[in-house]
């Protein structure tokens, strides 16, 4: 007898736990996994469904040992993320996924980690960091270098203090702008490369932000002699089924939803230099 | 008798010099003084005679610009390894921005008089320090490109 297959475009509906404001644009999401949970790979993302508005493709940003709680963060950028925004605790979210490659964590067992995350892209690398610092040991150093635009555009600052506090990551942040008060760096993220202490022919470089700000990094990575086949970049785009049916997130030869999100830097990067794709 | 320590070692594990011919070294390291600043202090400002630029040995340092009405917005912070200030080597020789230690900071002060001095005596002298410093103007500019992009900012 052949066992049932689950549909993979089939959505669960997910009531929603907590929502927590991390900026003034940017929000969290809590939703309710408890009734069977809901296992990810950092680096995998879900559609996730505002009722009557529309669906979009959202990062995971839990923790991946903690699979009952499904963490999205994400900002208000458009009709739907403005409509998830304004759910409450206890309204409902459709929920499908997880969806597509996860971060090549095994590649950096071993070896010095390097995230580069800009903006709303430490979000995908948030649960890199809680398996990073659940299994430390198994890693070199682990360098995390965070660009965002302001100091209250700044993700996350509990969890950095804490993992700084824990010499578990080393965590360098700047911002691109900022008023005189400021006391931390100022200037684009690729300008905290040369100086980050990892080893370059040993380290793993995982990237995540707006393509601009991944292409320089990828390029700052290079100079400082990080191998080309081990930096990865999470890609962005437009993703409806998210199994590689429908072609709205079609990337030269890839579809982003299914051969990635996340994809060897060596496969991309003559798209991602490209003036248009 | 009393040795004197030189700061050419100094200024040779400064990542600016890396490399440089030890014969170029004894030249500019005639032109150099350690110096330390306390959080707050300004290291130039505005308008000011260049008359100097700093290889940062440790601590921060904010370039900033100053609008009537506004806080002085940073436009850019420099630290350990890097280097502070082109204005003592471009003509008329003014600086553009206020520099402001925001953390205690130690560099090596280099005299721009002294250094465009020894420069004419020697152009070989100069030119190596001018591929330097053209340098990392290359990567600022780059930066800066790159920060004009706004790139964290809403797509409108």
């Amino acid at each position: 007898m052949l066992a049932a297959v689950p549909n993979p475009l089939a959505v669960q509906p997910r009531r929603i736990r907590r929502v927590v404001q991390e900026t003034h644009d940017a929000f969290t999401l809590e939703l309710d996994a408890h009734d069977g949970g809901h296992a990810f790979k950092p680096g995998q993302f879900n559609m996730l469904y505002v009722f009557g508005v529309g669906e979009v493709p959202i990062s995971v940003s839990g923790d991946p040992a903690q699979p009952r709680t499904i963490v999205h963060t994400t900002r208000e950028v458009g009709t739907v993320t403005r409509a998830m925004r304004a759910l409450r605790k206890g309204a409902a979210l459709g929920v499908r996924g997880p969806y597509g490659q996860p971060w090549p964590l095994e590649r950096a067992i071993g070896r010095d980690v390097v995230l580069v995350a800009g903006g709303i892209g430490l979000a995908p690398l948030r649960p890199v960091l809680y398996d990073i610092v659940a299994h430390r040991r198994d890693f070199g150093n682990v360098v995390l270098l965070y660009g965002a635009r302001s100091p209250e555009d700044i993700l996350f600052r509990r969890e950095l203090e804490r993992w700084r506090a824990l010499h578990a990551v080393d965590v360098s942040v700047t911002v691109d702008r900022a008023a005189g008060a400021w006391p931390g760096h100022v200037g684009v993220v690729p300008s905290l490369i040369a100086r980050a202490p990892f080893d370059p022919p040993n380290a793993v470089a995982l990237v995540c932000g707006p393509e601009v700000m991944m292409r320089f990094s990828a390029d700052g990575l290079r100079k400082r002699g990080v191998r080309a086949d081990a930096i990865f970049v999470a890609m962005e785009r437009n993703m409806k089924c998210a199994v590689g049916l429908c072609g709205h997130c079609q990337f030269g030869p890839f579809f982003v939803c299914k051969d990635g999100s996340v994809f060897p830097y060596e496969r991309v990067q003559r798209l991602l230099d490209g003036r248009e794709i | 008798m009393n040795s004197v320590e030189t700061l050419e070692p100094i200024l040779s594990a400064h990542p600016f010099f890396h490399d440089l011919d030890p014969h170029y070294l004894s030249i500019i390291v005639g032109c150099a003084r350690n110096v330390r600043f306390r959080t707050g202090d300004f290291l130039f400002r505005s308008g000011e005679e260049a008359t100097q630029f700093f290889l940062i040995r440790a601590g921060r340092v904010a370039l900033e610009v100053s609008a009537p009405g506004r806080p002085p917005l940073i436009i850019q912070t420099v630290g350990e390894g890097e280097i502070l200030g082109f204005s003592w080597l471009i003509p008329p020789y003014c600086t553009v921005f206020d520099a402001r230690a925001v953390e205690a900071t130690r560099a090596i002060a280099l005299d721009g008089t002294c250094l465009r001095a020894k420069c004419e005596a020697d152009h070989s002298v100069g030119y190596e320090l001018l591929k330097r410093v053209a340098q990392i103007m290359q990567e600022r500019l780059q930066q800066t490109r790159l920060q004009l992009l706004d790139v964290y900012g809403q797509r409108t």
